[in-house]
């Protein structure tokens, strides 16, 4: 089977890259960064999605299965543009894929689509409204991305549609967002809130990816690992130390040191926890994860 | 002065062992009741064996000995499976809550851990609402209350919401209307519904009036001003009486929904009425 990535140079699709080629899938890869070291089996296109180059690779290379790695969050410093950017790149995405005959399309989305606020309910499922824009309005973009991918499912009868909202990845690359607001011996946190913090190892995120593409599932599911831990716990567990910042201060902090867009722009989310339920995703296909809690934090803390 | 001395060095000695001899106890609890603590004692909803056990000392104190509580029924409450707890409200600050929870660990055999269903404004304070998680009451969402009912849990709810807890002192043991979300739960997952009254509550903190706009600053509907002005609860004595499980059929039918919350209001009412005959009956003996 032939399966094109599309942001295969982040974390996640380069890692997904590799456990798929050693799986013995032909594997393409489409992203406007670099991905240095590729290894020589994966055939890599350097273009924005949006544009015909790649266009060209959907034409001519006829992937079965396209992948899709959640839309930049800090990709652009203008919101603006980078709200542009995500639509008609995830609009790209599903045209091609329909007009060039893909059999499906796996959009790997993000589960703070949930949003995070004192009334929402703990354990949200797929049934849940999404208030992410609500309680995240500078990442409102990411969500409706995400909304916008799930109209495919009716709007392309022909394609197999499968949209995952899935938990921070942590694990040895130290690479993502949760590992980036993680990457500081001070983690800033905000005065007197400890919200619970859901993630798993980004092998298991991988797994997890296949195993929703192998069983060729269909609708949308939320996919997470071990249970959540207090912030203040996994910031403890990750060898660093947790820096209690009062609210008012705490996005000027973020912005100064460099601590993620995702995470200064979302406040709510550092007080109160986004946690998904995967039940239907590991009843449909018996999922179960590798790695728990702490064998995550662990690799994380010494990055084997 | 030697004496003097020597009786303080026994009284912190008799403390500290009395707090160590508790934490013991709770960890000897914690053993067996419903949680799902992990290897860090931590429950997937972010209830912290750590808080539990730093807390229990002082909470099995205000229990036994500030106010005196006693939990008459409490084997009415069902050893296992999902139960709804459904009582009056009042004091100002849930003091009712709080030694409900604790009758359920204490005096319940085997013990249970009621998860309360928190009212929003509290989730949205500083260190209450992080002290609320490790404590496992949680915001009382539908779906969040039909969840943890569907995994066995014990539900603690106070139907009278926010209008309950802030009745006044002149209106004490008087409930208002109940909500019907519980029914409707009770309806969907068959679970059972405890109806309790709260005695001593209302005494304990005697809330004669309500400042609101103090209130707002905190984050608060309201703060409770006593007639010795700050919410401070009094050494009361406290009863809790349980009565036996409800069960209810969905018979389809909104009308029937009301009638049903109506006769469980009744019966905490029936019990109200019980206790405080009880309690005028208990003084009056010489």
């Amino acid at each position: 089977m032939k399966i094109l990535i599309v942001g295969i140079a982040t974390a996640v699709g380069r890692r997904l890259a590799e456990e798929m080629l050693n799986l013995g899938y032909e594997i393409l890869g489409l992203d406007i960064r670099p991905w240095p070291g590729v290894p020589k089996e994966i055939e890599i296109t350097r273009a924005d999605i949006r544009r015909k180059p790649a266009e060209e690779v959907f034409r001519t290379r006829c992937p079965d299965t396209v992948v899709y790695i959640a839309p930049a969050a800090g990709a652009a410093q203008d919101y603006d543009r980078r709200y542009r950017m995500n639509l008609e790149s995830t609009r790209a995405v599903f045209e091609y894929s329909n007009n060039y005959k893909a059999k499906q399309v796996v959009f790997v989305s993000r589960h703070m689509v949930y949003g995070a606020a004192p009334d929402t309910s703990m354990y949200c499922s797929e049934d849940d409204p999404p208030y992410g824009g609500l309680t995240f309005p500078k990442l409102n973009d990411i969500f409706t991305a995400d909304l916008y991918a799930s109209q495919a499912l009716w709007r392309y009868p022909d394609l197999n549609v499968i949209l995952l909202r899935m938990v921070y990845t942590l694990g040895p690359s130290r690479r993502g967002a949760l590992a980036r607001f993680l990457k500081g011996p001070g983690v800033p946190t905000i005065l007197g809130f400890d919200p619970l913090f859901q993630f798993m190892h980004e092998d298991d995120h991988v797994h997890a990816i296949i195993t929703a593409m192998e069983a060729k599932l269909h609708g949308v599911y939320n996919i997470a690992g071990p249970q959540p831990l207090p912030l203040s716990t996994l910031i403890d567990k990750a060898g660093k130390i947790s820096i209690p910042i009062p609210q008012r201060w705490y996005p000027p902090f973020l912005e100064r040191f460099g601590y993620p867009e995702i995470f200064a722009n979302s406040i709510n989310h550092i007080k109160y926890s986004v946690i998904i339920d995967d039940k239907k995703f590991r009843q449909a296909t018996g999922f179960m994860h590798r790695y728990d809690e702490n064998q995550t934090l662990k690799a994380f803390r010494y990055g084997a | 002065m030697e004496d003097t001395l020597g009786e303080l060095l026994n009284l912190i000695r008799g403390v500290v062992a009395g707090v160590y001899d508790d934490m013991q106890e709770c960890n000897n609890l914690l053993e067996k009741i419903d949680l799902s603590l992990n290897k860090d004692g931590i429950d997937p909803y972010g209830v912290s064996r750590n808080y539990l056990k730093m807390l229990y000392p002082a909470m099995k104190w205000l229990y036994r000995h500030y106010f005196r509580v006693r939990a008459i029924g409490i084997e009415n409450v069902p050893d296992e499976g999902p139960v709804m707890l459904v009582g009056n409200h009042s004091g100002g600050i849930p003091v009712d809550g709080t030694m409900t929870v604790m009758s359920m660990i204490i005096d319940h055999d085997p013990p249970r851990y009621p998860v309360g269903m928190v009212d929003r404004f509290a989730q949205k304070m500083p260190i209450v609402s992080p002290l609320l998680i490790r404590l496992g009451q949680v915001t009382g969402v539908r779906e969040q209350a039909e969840r943890l009912l569907n995994e066995g849990r014990v539900l603690l709810i106070f139907p009278e919401g926010i209008r309950g807890i802030g009745k006044l002192y002149k209106d004490r043991y008087e409930m208002v209307s109940f909500t019907s979300g519980f029914m409707r739960l009770a309806l969907k997952t068959g679970a059972p519904v405890v109806p309790f009254a709260f005695i001593g509550g209302e005494e304990a903190i005697p809330t004669i009036m309500h400042a609101r706009k103090l209130g707002n600053l905190l984050g608060a509907p309201y703060f409770p001003i006593t007639p010795y002005i700050l919410p401070l609860p009094l050494p009361v004595p406290c009863q809790i009486y349980f009565g036996e499980p409800m069960y209810f059929k969905d018979e389809g039918d909104c009308e029937d929904v009301a009638k049903k919350v109506a006769l469980v209001k009744t019966r905490v009412e029936e019990l109200i009425e019980t206790g405080l005959k009880n309690r005028v009956e208990e003084t009056e003996q010489p």
